[in-house]
């Protein structure tokens, strides 16, 4: 089975391609410290938005700040935020779901009223919202986040559910008399987890635009953090003088962004048959 | 047709009731509540000048009897005033409201520009080597932020549109051509990204079409291609193209927020994110509000109009 899989990775270069990108940023995330060439909070009074070249592969911003390093560091508050975002999403709307979707009923009536309500919300507009009354910290970042992405999943999950729920395997080890517990742990979940995973990489994506957008606007990582929408907000006052201040930032969330968009996709071709064109 | 439209309707109704909770718990029940927030930044004013706006608020009422003081204000239109002008709240929102609805509109406009022929000809180009650019093309666009797309624009035509002139707003009605000119750009920075997302839509949609037997049959009958195309295939292939733009017109509503920014245009967003700056809440909550109802009834449309072009949907 592992190996079938692998086998098919070989043929999906979308996949590998988008799983390269998104290793590159993990590691450049990780090693920050040992790749920066410099302090990202350090300010040099004598090199204000120095054109890159020489000590500064990408410029210098309005304070001095290396941007190269400001950008690798930023790399590490983005794909926090993202991934504890999502992973808040998939455990929350995942587990919403899979009640929903076995049990049926009233459960399954009030958690998808409960996820209409949500969704019946801009996704950007709920999380700015949130994050203008109940302040800029980064858990709250990462929960207003996270609750504007869960319906995504508690929908994915539930319709995988429903179309599972009914199938023999199910049937006999209800008969064999598993517990729910053990049915929806052992034989639903593994059997949803495709769309789940599929669905995880392209809310990613979302999360990382997401949580640059509200560091654009000010309402999320705040500075001196360094973020990519941090940096790009800044830089909008010098961008004429120093256009290398607007232009790396917004090429690093879109590179991620496009990162996880073609592993999401390339995944959806090799797990999902059905989507196949 | 009129029991489908009654059915819908109602089903509106308990969407908006969770809606109108979610905006009212926003205020109320995050960490510090927010009128309470704002007191404390009047630090001139008495204990018993507090107590007063306090009660002025109903904050010294139990929770869901202060719902029940806000929904009946709102269904009567009252959705309170501005904490720092003193106006009505609705009237300015209301002001704002054409700017926002135009944007998106003409950025859904500029995304059927783009999507509905790229996307028809990858379809006819399947498998080939056009086609895979144009799917890799989709992914890129579609992972471009739109502040920052906007951003590169302003500074790329820095020379041919000057940045002094943005940030000035000519209504549709006084000039249209300059109106066009002003929104030109916003338009198209939020534009392109839907652009992405209906472009793979369409393609796919295409493509399930064109393996219908009713396809076949045309063909069979020897009709030429594009009537094959025009007349069969793309005229069902977009029936669900319709979906997806109600489903994005989320994206559009909550990307002009942060395109008004950018582009400094007086929409509802700008005021949003100004009354942010100035914790005016009751101005923020009235937005939030607006627009969650605004994104809500463009499905209720986009549902109808689907039941109107399909009429299988009506019986299903």
């Amino acid at each position: 089975m592992r190996g079938a899989i692998w086998g098919q990775i070989g043929r999906a270069p979308v996949a590998v391609a988008g799983g390269v990108i998104v290793a590159a940023y993990l590691a450049a995330a990780a090693l920050a410290p040992a790749l920066a060439p410099a302090d990202p909070l350090g300010m040099e009074p004598h090199a204000l938005l120095a054109a890159p070249g020489g000590g500064h592969p990408f410029g210098t911003d309005q304070f001095g700040r290396d941007v190269l390093s400001r950008l690798l560091y930023g790399a590490r508050t983005s794909l926090a935020v993202s991934f504890a975002s999502v992973a808040l999403a998939v455990a929350g709307g995942g587990a919403a779901g899979i009640l929903g979707g076995y049990y049926g009923g009233l459960v399954d009536g009030t958690i998808m009223r409960v996820m209409d309500v949500i969704f019946a919300f801009p996704a950007v507009l709920l999380a700015i919202a949130i994050m203008a009354i109940a302040g800029t910290a980064a858990g709250t970042i990462i929960a207003a986040i996270g609750l504007v992405y869960t319906p995504q999943f508690a929908r994915v999950s539930r319709a995988s559910v429903l179309q599972t729920r009914g199938l023999e395997y199910v049937e006999a080890a209800r008969a064999v008399g598993a517990g729910v517990r053990r049915i929806l742990a052992r034989h639903i979940l593994p059997n949803i987890s495709a769309p789940l995973i599929v669905q995880t990489s392209l809310s990613l994506s979302l999360a990382i635009l997401t949580e640059s957008a509200l560091s654009f606007l000010g309402l999320g990582t705040q500075p001196p953090t360094p973020s990519w929408g941090n940096m790009l907000a800044d830089s909008r006052r010098f961008m004429v003088l120093a256009p290398w201040t607007a232009i790396f930032p917004g090429a690093a969330i879109a590179l991620i962004v496009l990162g996880f968009n073609l592993l999401g996709d390339g995944l959806r071709d090799l797990l999902d048959p059905r989507l196949r064109l | 047709m009129t029991a489908f439209l009654a059915s819908r309707l109602l089903a509106l109704l308990p969407v908006l009731w969770g809606v109108s909770i979610v905006v009212f718990l926003l205020i109320h029940l995050l960490p510090g509540n927010a009128i309470q927030m704002f007191l404390g930044t009047q630090v001139d004013m008495t204990p018993a000048q507090m107590e007063e706006l306090r009660r002025l608020f109903g904050l010294d009422k139990p929770l869901p009897a202060q719902y029940a003081d806000w929904i009946t204000r709102l269904v009567r239109g009252d959705f309170g005033v501005s904490l720092r002008t003193g106006r009505p709240v609705l009237p300015d929102i209301l002001l704002r409201l054409p700017v926002s609805a135009e944007i998106t509109v003409l950025a859904l406009a500029v995304a059927l520009a783009i999507a509905l022929p790229v996307g028809v000809a990858a379809a006819l180009r399947r498998g080939t080597a056009a086609d895979a650019v144009i799917r890799v093309a989709g992914l890129v666009g579609l992972s471009i932020p739109n502040f920052w797309l906007a951003t590169m624009l302003l500074l790329l035509l820095g020379n041919v549109v000057p940045i002094a002139s943005v940030g000035i707003y000519v209504g549709m009605f006084a000039d249209p051509v300059a109106n066009l000119t002003v929104l030109a750009l916003p338009a198209f920075s939020l534009g392109v990204a839907l652009a992405a997302v209906l472009m793979r839509f369409v393609r796919s949609s295409l493509l399930e079409v064109l393996g219908q037997e009713y396809v076949r049959t045309a063909r069979a009958k020897g009709l030429r291609e594009y009537l094959v195309i025009n007349r069969h295939a793309l005229r069902n292939a977009l029936i669900p193209v319709i979906t997806v733009v109600g489903f994005q017109a989320g994206y559009l509503l909550g990307g002009t927020v942060v395109i008004e920014e950018v582009f400094a245009l007086p929409g509802m967003g700008r005021l949003a994110l100004n009354a942010i700056a100035q914790r005016d809440y009751p101005v923020v909550q009235g937005i939030v509000l607006v627009i969650a109802c605004l994104f809500v009834l463009v499905n209720l449309a986009v549902d109808v109009l689907y039941a109107f072009v399909d009429p299988r949907v009506r019986y299903g």
